[in-house]
Formats: structure tokens, sequence, C-alpha cells
């Protein structure tokens, strides 16, 4: 299939909007010369074994199908290539907070406490989180208690419905404490999920980078320089562009960059999520 | 340069206070930002990645992303309509500032001034909203009715005409409506108006048929064939001439009639608060093919036409039904002796010069001749509406 078309991208449908996004993009390429296509896919961990059998020749990854892509690459003998991101993709930042009117103030306090993070998957609201407990000495399910979501599990996080999950488990004193991206945790302020000045941020992981394009083994490369040529040189001042992004949630794309990964490869070494052939190794994960 | 948000955070609304400064300063330039929530940093980082500006711990340095959405927005006159509307100004207010892009408006090709204004619009409106009555404050229902039974069913034979025409009236506007650019909102609000009033006209005609609780009258087929026809015509201004100056130009003629020979005043009343809301409807139709027609003179030999069509389609039917000219006749006699009804068929005589000489009166307005005027109006459906 993707003989027929000189790019065809994968992307994953954790929310119905996707088909928009991705519908307008195609168009847009097409307008500017360049004949693409998409699939959709149900899950993080199909897309990326797709990508790497060859059957699409780019993925919009997550920053976990970025590290199990190259793992299952490396072990093949090849390479996966960082393509762009958006310019909201970088240098974030996962937090761990508990309420404001307790008595928690570190995360030494967070010993003998349940805390809820996004699902098992969610690099942002568990899998780095969890990563800095452990590096300040805690061990889950010995030092503290996890409380995870089951909301989207194989869409690593995107389905915001898990760290939302986590919240009102804070909020309703369920939990201590909760696993939430930074960008969420002003979110849910604003939306009144966590109301205003009700929590406080006792731990902040380092800056991450988050999303990739990332292409395959069949890709063809011109087509892809050509590809990546065309999204850098996409304006939030075209109107035609611009209704895309906000939906997409970036202003700018970015070249990708392999820099903002390393947290979360050590984090996925430690959690024994992949191995580094890349086979899905967690436990209880069945996306 | 600083701005103090205190103890204000970014999630109580301070963005405000930094969006209110960004405004005044131009791309790559910085300002400190200094407050006491916890989480100003925090919060900071986030909210600038995602609008497009750059965070240096408290430092902000602003991007361009604000200017680039709204660099090629347009503003049309808030007053003044323009010409044309486009598609893709969709559902916006006119006179705001509009972002380009987003999806078009489909379906609303009734999108040029000249196909639909009139410069008395906002003020019919206006008389409109103010004159609009409640069928139940402005009629008392509770007055008798007249005790002869033959009286009483030609009234109902009337208001089961009556109900008949207004539905069409009510479906004609109703069938623009949808097709017309909002952009030209005075006419949408009059003609959403117009089709309230017709709301109200077949209510008030169905509570006086059914008042007495005897069975509604007839319908004939060539009153249903006549009126099917002003739901056929596509051209909103041709349309316009056929319900408004022509329909209802005539009926104002006969709701005063009506008014005059009721035997009751329940349907003297109802008739009289139709007629009032029926002129308004006349004065606009009449007022933009006023306006349409002197900038567009040919507008008259498809006016011409369009009524001339009808006509032929409606060749082959006997025009207004028996029992309504009938009826028409009974309310004018008032009583069943033979001189009573010879002066009421007299009567019903004269109503007809009247409105004929009515519709000439307005087809001369729109810059028609005498003879041009008087062969129109001879064309126009024998059903009255």
């Amino acid at each position: 299939m993707s003989r027929d078309c000189p790019v065809v991208l994968g992307a994953v449908a954790y929310d119905a909007k996707v088909v928009n996004i991705w519908e307008g993009f195609r168009a847009w390429f097409h307008q500017n010369g360049l004949a693409t296509d998409f699939i959709l896919f149900s899950n993080y961990e199909r897309q990326v074994e797709a990508l790497i059998g060859g059957r699409i020749d780019v993925a919009w990854n997550s920053p976990l199908a970025w590290v199990r892509s190259s793992r299952l690459a490396r072990a093949l003998g090849f390479e996966v290539k960082p393509i762009v991101m958006r310019d909201t993709d970088r240098d974030l930042a996962s937090v761990i907070i508990a309420r404001a009117d307790g008595l928690l103030r570190s995360v030494d306090d967070l010993r003998g406490c349940t805390i809820a993070t996004g699902a098992i998957d969610s690099p942002q609201a568990t899998i780095l989180p969890v990563q800095l407990l452990k590096s300040a000495g805690l061990i889950p399910d010995l030092d503290v208690y996890l409380r995870r979501s089951s909301i989207g599990i194989g869409l690593h996080g995107d389905h915001i419905g898990g760290e939302r999950e986590a919240a009102r488990a804070l909020v309703g004193g369920s939990v201590e404490a909760a696993c939430i991206a930074d960008g969420n945790h002003l979110l849910f302020a604003q939306e009144g999920t966590l109301p205003a000045g009700s929590t406080r941020v006792i731990a902040e992981t380092p800056l991450y980078d988050h999303c990739m394009l990332t292409s395959g083994p069949a890709a063809d490369w011109s087509s892809i320089e050509r590809l990546s040529d065309l999204m850098l040189g996409m304006e939030y001042s075209d109107p035609a562009v611009r209704p895309l992004f906000d939906l997409e949630g970036l202003t700018a794309w970015v070249p990708g960059r392999t820099s903002g990964f390393g947290q979360l490869e050590a984090a996925v070494d430690s959690e024994l999520f992949y191995d580094e052939k890349g086979t899905i190794t967690a436990v209880d994960y069945r996306p | 340069m600083t701005i103090d948000l205190d103890t204000i955070g970014l999630d109580q609304g301070g963005h405000l206070i930094i969006g209110r400064v960004l405004n005044q300063m131009h791309e790559g330039e910085r300002v400190r930002i200094t407050g006491s929530d916890p989480h100003l940093e925090l919060h900071l980082r986030v909210w600038a990645r995602s609008r497009g500006h750059k965070a240096e711990g408290r430092w902000l340095i602003k991007g361009n992303v604000e200017k680039s959405r709204w660099n090629d927005a347009i503003r049309t006159s808030t007053e003044e309509p323009e010409s044309s509307a486009d598609a893709t100004w969709g559902l916006s207010a006119r006179g705001s500032l509009m972002e380009t892009g987003g999806p078009p408006l489909v379906g609303h090709d009734l999108d040029e001034k000249i196909g639909l204004w009139a410069d008395i619009a906002p003020r019919l409106y206006a008389q409109a909203v103010s004159a609009q009555w409640d069928p139940n404050e402005a009629i008392d229902w509770t007055l008798p009715t007249h005790p002869d039974h033959e009286v009483e069913d030609a009234v109902i034979q009337l208001m089961t005409y009556l109900i008949e025409n207004e539905q069409a009236a009510l479906l004609v506007p109703a069938k623009f409506i949808g097709r017309i650019h909002p952009h030209y909102r005075e006419i949408l609000q009059l003609l959403a108006i117009q089709i309230a009033d017709e709301a109200r006209h077949i209510e008030v005609f169905t509570r006086r048929a059914r008042i007495s609780g005897r069975p509604l009258g007839r319908s004939g087929v060539a009153g249903r064939a006549s009126l099917q026809t002003l739901l056929e015509e596509p051209d909103y201004s041709l349309a316009s001439l056929l319900l408004s100056v022509l329909g209802e130009g005539t009926f104002l003629n006969l709701l005063s009639f009506i008014q005059r020979h009721a035997p009751d005043a329940i349907t003297a009343r109802i008739c009289e608060l139709a007629r009032r809301d029926e002129a308004r409807h006349v004065t606009f139709g009449l007022a933009h093919l006023e306006y349409r027609v002197q900038q567009e003179p040919s507008l008259r030999t498809r006016m011409f036409s369009a009524v001339e069509q009808r006509h032929e389609s409606l060749r082959s039917t006997s025009g207004l039904s028996g029992d309504v000219f009938d009826a028409l006749v009974i309310l004018a006699a008032g009583e069943w002796t033979p001189s009573a009804v010879r002066s009421g068929w007299s009567l019903v005589q004269e109503l007809q010069k009247e409105m004929d000489e009515g519709r000439r009166r307005r087809l001369t307005r729109l810059g028609f001749s005498g003879n041009e005027a008087a062969h129109l109006s001879s064309l126009h459906t024998r059903n009255f509406m």
C-alpha cells in the first residue's frame, strides 16, 4: 500500500479529533504537491510494529513509542529517524501533587501514601513520576502504593481521562497524592477539576520531550525530506493550517530531537517496560 | 519591564494581566513576572508554551502566535451591510473582527444585498417587535358567536380558508430564511417576526373556527393548488412579489372586509389584529422590490414573467372556492332576505374591485405603467393570496 503513495503515515486514534487532524494535514500536503495517506491504529504498540514492519512509512509516535521503535529497529540492525515534533513537545515536566491543606511537602513525606497515577503506559502520568519516586528511594508497592488508572491503556497517556481521574481522586480524598503532566496541572485548575490553590506541587521531574514523527525502514528518504520541509514550513498565520495546529496543540513544527528522551529510556529500563530489543516486558500491560 | 501578579496565579486569571501587557509589546521583547503564587513558574512555562511565547524562569519572551492569528483578520462595517457576503464569514456578527479561515457556510446562497435588502427593514423590525400581541390577552374569547348556525358555518368556512392561506404565508419566508447569509441579519430578524406573526394568525383563526364546536369548513383543490405555486417560486424577490405585494396586499382588503361585516366581535377583532401584521409584511415586500428594481430595472421583466407563469400554471383551476365566495356574501348580507343577499353580493363585487385597485397601485409604485399594472393585477390568482 505504501508503494502506491509516497508517504503513508500512522497515527493512534486516541480521540475522534485525530481523524479531522490528519484529514486536514493530508489535504494540505496534497495541495502542496505531496501525496500522503494515513492509517489509524487503536494503540501505539500496533503502530510501532507496523512502522518497523514497513507497513507504514512514518508514525506520529508518543515518546514511549519512539523508545520502543528505536529499540526494535536497533535489534533488527537499522535506525528509525526523528523527523519533526511540535514546539509544545519540548521541555515538558510532570508533577506529583498533594492537597495544599495537608502535611505532605516533599517526596519523602509520601512514604506509606497512596498515589494516583495515569494508565500503566503513560510516560507523563506514570512512568516518569514513578521513576522520580524511585530516585528518591521510594519503592512502589513497598514504600508507596500506586493506584493506576485503567483508562486508555495502549494510548501511552494520550487520553487525558486517566490524569483527570487521578486529580479527582486527590480532591476526593481517596489518595494522598497524584501524578499529572505540568500542562494538565494548569488545565485542571482552570477548568475547576482542581480548585485553584487546593494543591501543592511536592515534586517535579526534570524536563523531557514528548511526541515525535518517526520514519521507519519503508520510507523513501527523498519523500520524507519533502514531508519534513513542508511541515517545518507550515505557518500559524495560514488559515488552512491554524485550525489543525489548534486541534493538535502546537504553534509550529520544529525539527525532531532525541536529546529529550534519556529520562524515559532510563525509566523504561528501570520499570522493565520494554527490554533492550523492544519486546513488551511490563507485567499487566495489555494494550 | 516587570508585571507583578501579587498573590494571584495563572489558574486564577493571572494570565489576563500578563496578556494585557503583552498586547502592548513587540515580538521578542522580554518581561519579568513576579508574584507569590507557589505555582507561578510552573504555570508560566506551561502557559507560555501553549501560546507560542518562551519562558525562562520568571522571564517571558513574547512570541508571534497571537499576531499570526489576527494579522489577516477583516472587519466589515457594523451598520452598513456589504453588497455581498462571503461564505467564509460564517456566523460572525457583522462588524466583528473576523479571523480568516474556518468552515464556510453551506447553502446560504442568498448572499447579495440587492437580492434581499430594504432600507426600512431595521425600522420595520422594531415596529414589529413592539406590535406583537398575545392571543390570550388581545382577544376576549368569551364573547358570544352568532346564534344562526348557517352564519356561523360561513365564518368557519372563511376561517378554514384563512388558515390554509396563513400556512402558506408562514412556509414561504421559512423556506428562504435558511438560505439567507446572516450578514443580512435585519432581514433574518424581520422574516423571523413575520413567521411568528403567521404562526399567531394560524392560531387565532383555528381557535375561532373551533369555538362553537362545529366542524371545520371545506378545503378546495383549486385554492390549495394556487397556494402551492407560492411555495415553488425559488427566487426570493419574485416570491416577495407574489406573496407579499400581490397576495398579502389583496388580503388587506379581505381582512378589512371580514372585520367590517363580521357577525361577532371575536371574528372582527382577530381580522383587525391580523390585518395590522399583514400591512407590515406588504410594506417590507414592496420596499425590497422598490430597492432592487431601482438598481436592476430589468427585474420588472422577470416580475412580469413570474405573474404570467403563475397565471398559466393555474389556468386549468377554478380559482376561489365557491364556498369561500358564498361565505363572504352571507357575512356581507347579514340576513337571508333577497334584498340583503343582493346587497351582500354587490359588496363582494365591490371588494374585488378594491383588491384590484390596491394591486394596481402597488405595482405602479414598482415602476409598472398603468396598463401593465392593470394587466398584471388581472392575472393575479382568483384565490386572492
